[in-house]
């Protein structure tokens, strides 16, 4: 079991829950953080080398570092890994993250229960993305949702026992439908008389669950995820939720959590159930369709700082969930680089209001302007985190958002054209928010004079955004080698099946 | 006749032992000695529980019928008998401290000596392959409760729980005797076995009406809506390990009885009647209870009826009428027994520490008693099903036993419990919310609780940290259902 590289992403976040357990003071604690998100990234880049040369070398396995372990065995739960490309740009996007949070919460109050509910968040996270066993994949997203609530009743800010406890509800809620959804997936993973099985890969190959079940279970799935990827109308939790959250919280659910709903709608609801996704993909295009235009207008209207970056989040989130609707490659490949881009560039946009929020004491834009000279560092980087998200060339934007339209242009029907050209306008409202945003909290004159005294970021803050603009320009400059990643696993099975309907 | 009969009566025979012991005890000895009687109890009880382990262990726990088919033990019974005695062990450590105080001097002995009498009743309704030793059980493990409620003498509320309590509890008996009535009418029987094989030939509303009097009985045990109308004031009056006593072994043992006596007397009428029956009870009671459990600022009041609804969650395994439901609820039953004592065992300690039972009190609990508020939150989690706690598997488990059984309305049904649990999360999440979010000050100190709190607590949060992760113990339920055959001849398909 501990031959397999994969577990050590669910072992080291253990390993540093022991860590915080015994560490005395918050010296410690930072060293056990630091240490430990450094050790992850470290070990995803590694999995992501070792990945590319056995690609190189020749294998078309599905999914690669595979490994099943017996957990329960008459109902047949494995505890079962094995990645393929775009797992491994979430578990790399996942510790990037974990690593910029680490320091983007260094002064926060209380820091061992927060580190704690924050790793134990990531031990969700990875495990999550390394499960390829629906019961344990289910687990760990559970195992991923429920630490928000404290995080963000204990560590929050404003109005944040409602907030938390929507939040909590509405995830939970939508885990409802997703565990009904999964437990019929179960029922009818094998032919009559079959094995039945919660493998993913088994039960794809098996494509045993009839056309009706799928019809039946198929939105379950989806929904069940789509809450948590901000779905219309089910969105509602996400700009509550993150303008309360603590700094590195609002990073790691923005940047991280949201993806895991992008991720299963692919992983499961799709891939395990391709003829209801071809037939049911009109709904679920017009709801998501909805939330990437529905949360640009949105973000145009708030002053609030982070309910500006939450209803963007929805809107780009929507992208995600629209681009995978697209049932093609490209448009899925659009999908999975926006999913990597708009995690880096939310953390990075919400690190820096959490950075800004921590002088100024507000988050209001009307109650700020001119920062660009009293706090140039931090000024510029916000302005970086614009351009990438309003789609500047060079930046992870403009790669994402482009892959997706192309992909969604392939379609030559009405309807499709159609909620293309209404998301493509997302792109323009985007701007004006941004811009909006940008030319009054930045440049102008300094609105309040008492601003004039703070000081600029501290070396802690520096690190946290620089890793995380690098890594906004590493995929707008490379993105060959980000799509070849992900191509390389879309396993054709999927494709026939969708092209044969 | 054949007096090795008894033989097969291991268990009962042992507790039995266990109970003679305890009352001499309290008899004969010194007065001073009778401080010891929490102890002395509590490990002769562990010695039962173990020797019922070992019996397992040995493979003597086998299928056998006694006393001409009245009574009938196997594998399962003796397992879940087991999984009683783990939760009687429980109680009794935790309740050494209450039982220890001043107050309790005379009465010291009656508490356990009723405990053990109300086992012993449990066991027998367990077993019971006949109707008239069934409701010997059932009288055995109703009557000695309602003394047992009652025993804070002091406590003007603990006087009206017991009243309640004998009420309704004798009002039921005499509504399930009048089921059991029309169930002798039409079969001429009281065995369970020759009643099934009469009552094939059985149809008409008599037959309804016979098994809704027998469900309305067995449902006041299980504290199922509409008869779980006591639950909450009794829950309240009871001295608290009273009433954790009677929210997890009074429960579980009835839950297990209720669903020997739906299958093996009623079996053939699965899904002509009581399948409907069951469908609506389910949903009566987890919905109910939960939205009762909402407005609750009581402790134990809100434990009341966050037990009423768990056991609707228990009825989910018999709805599913095959052998993996059978494990799956025995599975819940001792996951609900470790969640919900460690639960009480908070409450009671603060209880026996400061007398506050207030919802309100627990604000900002973190702050004075940490280790107590890490406790009482796994213990929430645990009931309202968060993974990696036990909660969790028990829930998922017993949800895929159900659906197991594939019919459309049995995804309505599972769908309408899982959108329960996001209400029941709600009012979880209260009391973690009161302990960790509150910014109050605490009003309760910070204090060291008694030894036998602590070590119960110890024991009920390992349990709800192993249960679930480590496999063996469903896996081994599920081989062991799947293997006797004691219900399989019973089960459809």
């Amino acid at each position: 079991m501990f031959s397999n590289i994969l577990i050590y992403f669910v072992l080291i976040p253990v390993v540093m829950l022991l860590g915080l357990g015994i560490s005395k003071n918050i010296k410690q604690i930072r060293a056990v953080a630091v240490i430990g998100s450094i050790a992850l990234t470290a070990l995803s880049v590694y999995v992501l080398v070792e990945y590319l040369a056995m690609r190189h070398a020749g294998n078309t396995e599905p999914m690669l570092f595979c490994g099943s372990w017996m957990w329960f065995e008459p109902l047949n739960i494995h505890l079962a890994v094995g990645v393929d490309g775009i797992s491994i740009a979430m578990l790399l996007l996942s510790s990037i993250i974990v690593f910029a949070g680490s320091f983007a919460s260094w002064t926060i109050k209380m820091p061992k229960e927060f580190f704690l509910w924050l790793i134990l968040l990531s031990t969700g996270v990875f495990g999550f993305f390394i499960s390829i066993d629906l019961f344990t994949m289910f687990m760990f997203y559970e195992v991923a949702l429920i630490p928000m609530y404290l995080l963000i009743g204990v560590w929050g800010s404003g109005n944040k026992n409602y907030s938390a406890m929507k939040l909590t509800l509405m995830l939970m809620g939508g885990s409802a439908f997703l565990m009904l959804g999964l437990i019929g997936i179960y029922y009818h993973s094998a032919p009559e008389g079959g094995q039945l099985t919660w493998n993913i890969l088994e039960i794809a190959q098996n494509d045993a669950i009839s056309q009706g079940w799928q019809k039946f279970l198929f939105p379950m799935t989806f929904v069940g995820f789509g809450v948590l990827g901000a779905m219309f109308p089910f969105h509602t939790w996400s700009p509550d939720g993150h303008a309360s959250a603590p700094t590195a919280v609002s990073m790691l659910h923005a940047g991280v959590l949201m993806k895991l709903g992008g991720y299963g709608c692919f992983r499961v609801a799709i891939y395990l159930m391709p003829y209801a996704a071809q037939e049911l993909a009109w709904i679920f295009l017009i709801l998501t369709g909805t939330s990437v235009v529905y949360g640009a207008f949105c973000a145009c209207v708030k002053t609030d700082l982070k309910y500006i970056n939450a209803y963007s989040s929805v809107s780009h989130c929507g992208l995600v969930l629209f681009a995978i609707l697209m049932l093609n490659t490209t448009a899925m490949t659009g999908a999975i680089m926006q999913m990597l881009s708009h995690g880096l560039m939310t953390a990075l946009f919400f690190a820096l209001i959490g950075m800004i929020y921590g002088r100024t004491h507000t988050r209001d834009i009307t109650q700020m302007g001119g920062l660009m000279q009293i706090m140039p560092y931090l000024s510029v980087c916000y302005v970086i985190a614009g351009m990438a998200s309003l789609g500047l060339p060079g930046l992870s934007g403009f790669v994402a958002e482009m892959t997706i339209f192309v992909g969604s242009f392939q379609h030559t029907d009405t309807f499709h054209r159609v909620f293309t050209i209404v998301a493509c306008c997302s792109i323009v409202i985007t701007a004006v928010y941004i811009l909006r945003v940008v030319g009054k909290l930045l440049f102008g004159p300094v609105h309040d004079e008492h601003h004039r005294t703070l000081t600029d970021a501290t070396w802690w803050e520096r690190l946290s955004t620089v890793t995380l603009i690098l890594c906004v320009a590493a995929i707008g400059c490379f993105p060959n080698f980000f799509s070849n990643l992900i191509k390389f696993t879309f396993s054709p099975e999927i494709f026939t099946v969708l092209s044969l309907n | 006749m054949d007096y090795s009969q008894f033989l097969a009566m291991k268990q009962e025979i042992g507790l039995l032992v266990v109970f003679l012991l305890v009352f001499l005890y309290d008899t004969f000895m010194p007065k001073k000695a009778l401080k010891g009687i929490p102890a002395f109890t509590t490990v002769l009880m562990i010695l039962a529980t173990a020797a019922g382990f070992c019996s397992h262990a040995l493979g003597s726990a086998s299928h056998q019928v006694a006393f001409a088919g009245m009574y009938e033990t196997s594998t399962v019974i003796s397992a879940i008998k087991n999984i009683l005695n783990v939760g009687v062990v429980i109680v009794l450590i935790q309740s050494a401290r209450w039982a220890g105080s001043e107050f309790m001097a005379v009465r010291r002995g009656e508490f356990y000596e009723l405990l053990l009498v109300t086992l012993f009743g449990m066991y027998l309704m367990v077993s019971a392959r006949h109707f008239l030793v069934f409701v010997i059980g059932l009288e055995c493990a109703s009557l000695p409760l309602a003394a047992m409620v009652a025993l804070e003498k002091n406590h003007y509320e603990s006087h009206e729980a017991a009243v309640k309590y004998i009420l309704t509890a004798v009002f039921s008996s005499a509504v399930f005797l009048m089921g059991l009535s029309f169930v002798y009418g039409l079969s001429g029987s009281l065995y369970f076995n020759r009643i099934y094989y009469a009552l094939t030939a059985v149809e008409g509303p008599m037959l309804v009406a016979a098994l809704a009097f027998v469900i309305a009985g067995v449902g006041f045990k299980l504290s199922l809506v509409p008869f779980h109308l006591w639950t909450a004031d009794v829950y309240q009056g009871a001295p608290t390990s009273v009433t954790s006593y009677l929210s997890v072994i009074s429960k579980g043992s009835a839950a297990f009885a209720f669903m020997v006596i739906l299958c093996q007397v009623f079996g053939s009428f699965y899904s002509q009647v009581w399948e409907w029956m069951l469908y609506a009870l389910i949903i009566l009671t987890i919905t109910v209870g939960n939205l009762f459990a909402i407005r609750q600022r009581n402790m134990k009041r809100f434990l009341a009826f966050s037990s009423v609804s768990q056991a609707g969650y228990i009825m989910l395994g018999i709805i599913a009428y095959n052998a993996m439901g059978v494990a799956a609820m025995m599975y819940y039953i001792l996951v609900y027994i470790f969640s919900n004592l460690a639960a009480f065992g908070v409450i009671g300690a603060i209880e026996n520490a400061t007398g506050r039972l207030s919802m309100d009190d627990y604000r900002g609990l973190y702050k004075t008693n940490p280790r107590l508020s890490v406790a009482m939150m796994l213990a929430m989690f645990s009931l309202a099903g968060i993974p990696p706690f036990a909660g969790f598997f028990s829930k998922f488990f017993i949800f895929t036993s159900a659906i197991n059984q594939g019919s459309v309305a049995i995804y309505v049904l599972v769908l309408i419990a899982l959108i329960n649990t996001i209400v029941s999360l709600y009012y979880y999440l209260l009391v973690v919310k009161a302990m960790f979010i509150s910014e109050d000050e605490c009003v309760i100190p910070a204090f060291r609780s008694s030894f036998g709190e602590r070590l119960g607590l110890w024991i009920t949060v390992a349990g709800i940290l192993l249960l679930g992760l480590v496999s063996c113990f469903y896996t081994g339920l599920l081989d062991m259902t799947a293997a006797d055959g004691f219900l399989n001849m019973y089960f459809i398909g």
